[in-house]
């Protein structure tokens, strides 16, 4: 089989594309010069009082600058498309496409649904107002998608781990030597220093990043919210504890944590997991008082309701403690096994990001706790955690959201810097850091194995950030 | 308070790395692989790590005295270089802990720890000072600029550029630019992929690349912020009199707006240190710096006990310092509170 180029047959867009994204830079930058010098446009009053700018050079240039985005997109979706259906005829990009297929179809569906239901899907729906937290949402989903698919092995060209002879460090698009019928025959984007598949190893550290970085951010916002709840709301030498405790974790450098709780010694003495122990009982806490703090005057229901929530969090949660051959080692129906690296790494990155959590919920709390309709729920005689769990937790969600997009992406930071320092995570797992970590290493020489996982955290953590500025954008706007 | 979380922090530090499979990895590293357990364990007494945990760091403090250990050759000791006689051993001082200004001994790299550190942190110095005459100018440049006209084509792009930069990790941005800049199979060779050579001397070729990439990590943030406070102030009723005064545009930003808007990114600017601590280690790594971040993963690495307590101590004194001036700063610009 011949080596494959970028474009394949499909080459004849790529002038096209040149002049569209030239264009487009150039009507970028001129639009910039200009917004500099004419301060205003003519404007036009309306009959309603409002001034609206309209037309002149300003105007026609935001015009041009729409078109050629457009257009710019419009040619990426077609390289998509024809990718799509010609598959490795197009090249490395086409074979590409054709293997995100299921993404593809995943994130259509997806889109066209949200968009015809928006209006009753509340702040979610409105997100698809706002074209920069539609771009975000999009890079989301891609890598949520490609993480989920390639779980079960539908995106991936190779195995992870496989290495063919002959493929070492070699560059993208190159062929497999005596591929057989049902293998695919080429390297996308080339070998590592290991011969083993970049594309394939990408694809399954998205796996593993959507895998961690969603979870733990929310095991950190359980905890930060158990015990930042109170400590706003009651104050008093419980608040100045936790505080102080908080800011000794947070006076530590990051990467010091690290190295002080994710080496195998300290994993040897069993200290993460009984880390694990304790933070993994924070997210039962919650959900405990959340339903005894809304059913406490119907004891019938307040049961009922404990033991459908309750029971599965349990036995999840001594699973998820219980691993054979460490010092936790009890549990007979230990049904999911967590790989060594994964708790650790996990627990880890929720210790780190708890305190941030807390110190946030605490100050909303501290805000909303002055609110009028805190004073009346406590003149009707309501229970502290009723108030600061049913009163004053869904009047802090706005801002806890959006922090809460913004921390996912922050925590996939923190796994890649787990990963770069070799820490945690074995150094055969494909995760995006350690890839980096060992591509890095050749850079001088080699471009290919670092920089597909590079562009893959950037552009999963800049849909993160996007995906936060468009829910702060609609949530405003209420 | 500050003395407070300087010392439990150093406790974190003392008991993590004063756990006893760590100690053995230490005497086998600082002895040999194949020793047995008994080995190890009388290589631990005799280096004075097998003492009661808090004994061993009252002894780091410098509160209590000093271990000696007694053997055929002589006497060793905490305080002791080596193996030294009777004699010497009762001239030498009792206590040798950090408040007698003795900050220990390294085991990676056999030197003072005191002396590892100035001379790190010196190289480290030299770096943030060029990252903070790179970043803050742009930053607040960046901000003001976007944020003095809100939702103009300007704001626009610099707003895209801002968070492209916070979602770009050091070691992402770090690999883009070794692989653009330096490499050889791109072809642009600008700049120096190691900055090995920067230590004795500093050249844009070879300094360039680690100060940019540290800036740029930080500089969204606080461009974001800065135009936070500008849009906030440009909306103000003092900025609406002066526009229907007839002061022009460039006036009313620069004398009236500017000063006002800069209030809150300085506070964002200093608790911005502790995260260029985090891209110091990441970068110092990636490019071969011999800096304050590199000791920092050597000695977690090896478990270099006295030279990682050193190491969190002067994070920690950094750390609570940009704190405290941030709060004084704080007060000192803005006038509502510093009259009242």
């Amino acid at each position: 089989m011949d080596p494959l180029t970028w474009t394949g047959s499909i080459a004849v867009l790529n002038p096209i594309l040149l002049v569209a994204v030239v264009a487009m830079l150039i009507i970028a930058i001129v639009n910039i010069a200009i917004s500099i010098f004419v301060t205003e446009g003519p404007q036009q009053v309306n009959a309603d009082g409002t001034i609206a700018a309209r037309g002149g050079i300003p105007g026609l240039m935001s015009l041009l600058l729409n078109w050629t985005l457009m257009a710019v997109i419009g040619l990426v979706l077609i390289y998509a498309a024809l990718g799509v259906l010609m598959g490795s005829n197009a090249g490395i990009i086409g074979a590409m496409s054709q293997r995100f297929l299921p993404v593809w179809i995943a994130l259509t569906l997806l889109f066209a649904l949200s968009i015809i239901y928006k209006r009753n899907l509340g702040l979610y729906g409105k997100l698809f107002d706002s074209p920069i937290g539609m771009i975000g949402f999009g890079l989301v989903m891609f890598w949520v998608f490609t993480g989920i698919f390639s779980a079960f092995d539908l995106i991936v060209t190779h195995d992870t781990l496989t290495q063919i002879s002959g493929m070492k460090n070699k560059v993208p698009g190159t062929p497999v030597r005596g591929a057989e019928d049902g293998e695919f025959g080429w390297y996308l984007l080339g070998g590592d220093n290991l011969a083993r598949d970049v594309f394939s190893r990408m694809v399954k550290g998205a796996g593993i990043v959507v895998l961690i970085a969603p979870f733990a951010t929310l095991f950190a916002y359980m905890v930060g919210i158990t015990l930042g709840l109170p400590a706003g709301y009651r104050g008093g030498s419980f608040d100045t504890l936790l505080s102080f405790l908080a800011n000794l974790i947070l006076a530590f450098p990051v990467i010091l944590l690290f190295y002080l709780l994710v080496t195998p010694e300290i994993v040897q003495t069993g200290l993460p997991q009984y880390m694990a122990v304790v933070l993994f009982l924070f997210p039962m806490i919650f959900a405990g008082v959340l339903i005894y703090s809304r059913y406490s005057t119907q004891p019938q229901k307040c049961y009922v309701w404990m033991a459908i929530i309750l029971t599965p969090m349990v036995l999840v949660y001594l699973a998820a403690i219980n691993a054979p051959g460490t010092r936790i080692d009890f549990w007979p129906l230990d049904f999911f096994p967590m790989p060594a690296g994964i708790l650790v790494v996990f627990v880890s990155v929720v210790f780190v990001n708890s305190p941030t959590v807390f110190r946030i919920v605490r100050g909303l709390t501290m805000d909303i706790k002055t609110r009028d309709y805190v004073a009346a729920a406590q003149t009707r005689g309501e229970g502290p955690w009723y108030i600061m769990l049913w009163e004053i937790l869904p009047n802090a969600r706005g801002p806890l959201i959006v922090d809460f997009c913004l921390r996912i992406g922050y925590t996939t930071i923190l796994l890649g810097t787990l990963g770069f320092f070799g820490l945690g995570l074995p150094p055969e797992s494909p995760d995006w850091g350690t890839t980096i970590n060992q591509g890095r290493k050749l850079l001088q020489i080699y471009l290919h194995p670092a920089l597909p996982p590079a562009f893959a955290l950037l552009s999963l953590v800049l849909g993160l950030n996007l995906l936060a500025d468009g829910l702060r954008e609609e949530s405003l706007k209420d | 308070m500050m003395v407070l979380t300087a010392l439990c922090l150093t406790f974190v530090v003392f008991y993590l790395t004063n756990l006893y499979p760590n100690l053995e990895k230490l005497a086998k590293t600082q002895g040999n692989f194949r020793m047995s357990e008994e080995q190890v364990q009388s290589w631990l007494e005799n280096n004075g790590y097998a003492q009661p945990m808090l004994v061993k760091y009252n002894q780091w403090l410098g509160v209590m005295p000093g271990w000696t250990v007694e053997s055929e050759e002589g006497i060793r000791g905490r305080c002791l270089d080596g193996t030294a006689t009777a004699e010497e051993a009762a001239q030498a001082p009792r206590f040798c802990g950090i408040l007698q200004g003795d900050w220990g001994h390294s085991t990676v790299f056999k030197e003072d720890v005191g002396g590892i550190i100035s001379t790190r942190l010196g190289n480290t110095g030299y770096l943030m000072f060029w990252v903070l005459v790179l970043m803050v100018p742009s930053a607040l440049i960046v901000g003001v600029l976007a944020g003095m006209r809100e939702g103009s084509p300007m704001d626009r792009t610099l707003s895209t550029f801002s968070i492209l930069t916070t979602a770009t990790p050091e070691y992402v941005s770090g690999v883009i630019f070794i692989a653009v800049f330096t490499s050889s199979a791109v072809g642009l060779k600008w700049f120096k992929g190691t900055a090995t050579s920067a230590m004795e001397n500093p050249t844009f070729e070879n300094f360039f690349l680690p100060v940019l990439t540290i800036s740029l990590y930080g500089m969204g943030y606080i461009a974001r912020m800065t135009r936070a406070s500008m849009t906030e102030v440009m909306t103000a009723q003092y900025i609406r009199t002066a526009r229907l005064k007839g002061v022009s545009f460039p006036n009313i930003v620069l004398k009236h707006a500017l000063r006002n808007a800069l209030i809150a990114p300085f506070t964002v600017i200093m608790l911005q240190f502790p995260w260029l601590l985090n891209g110091v280690v990441i970068v110092e790594t990636l490019f071969n710096y011999k800096g304050f971040g590199w000791v920092l993963v050597a000695a977690a690495g090896n478990n270099d006990i006295e030279l990682l307590l050193a190491v969190s101590v002067v994070s920690v004194i950094v750390v609570l310092a940009t704190q405290l001036i941030s709060d004084i700063g704080y007060v000192y610009l803005n006038p509502r509170i510093r009259i009242s």
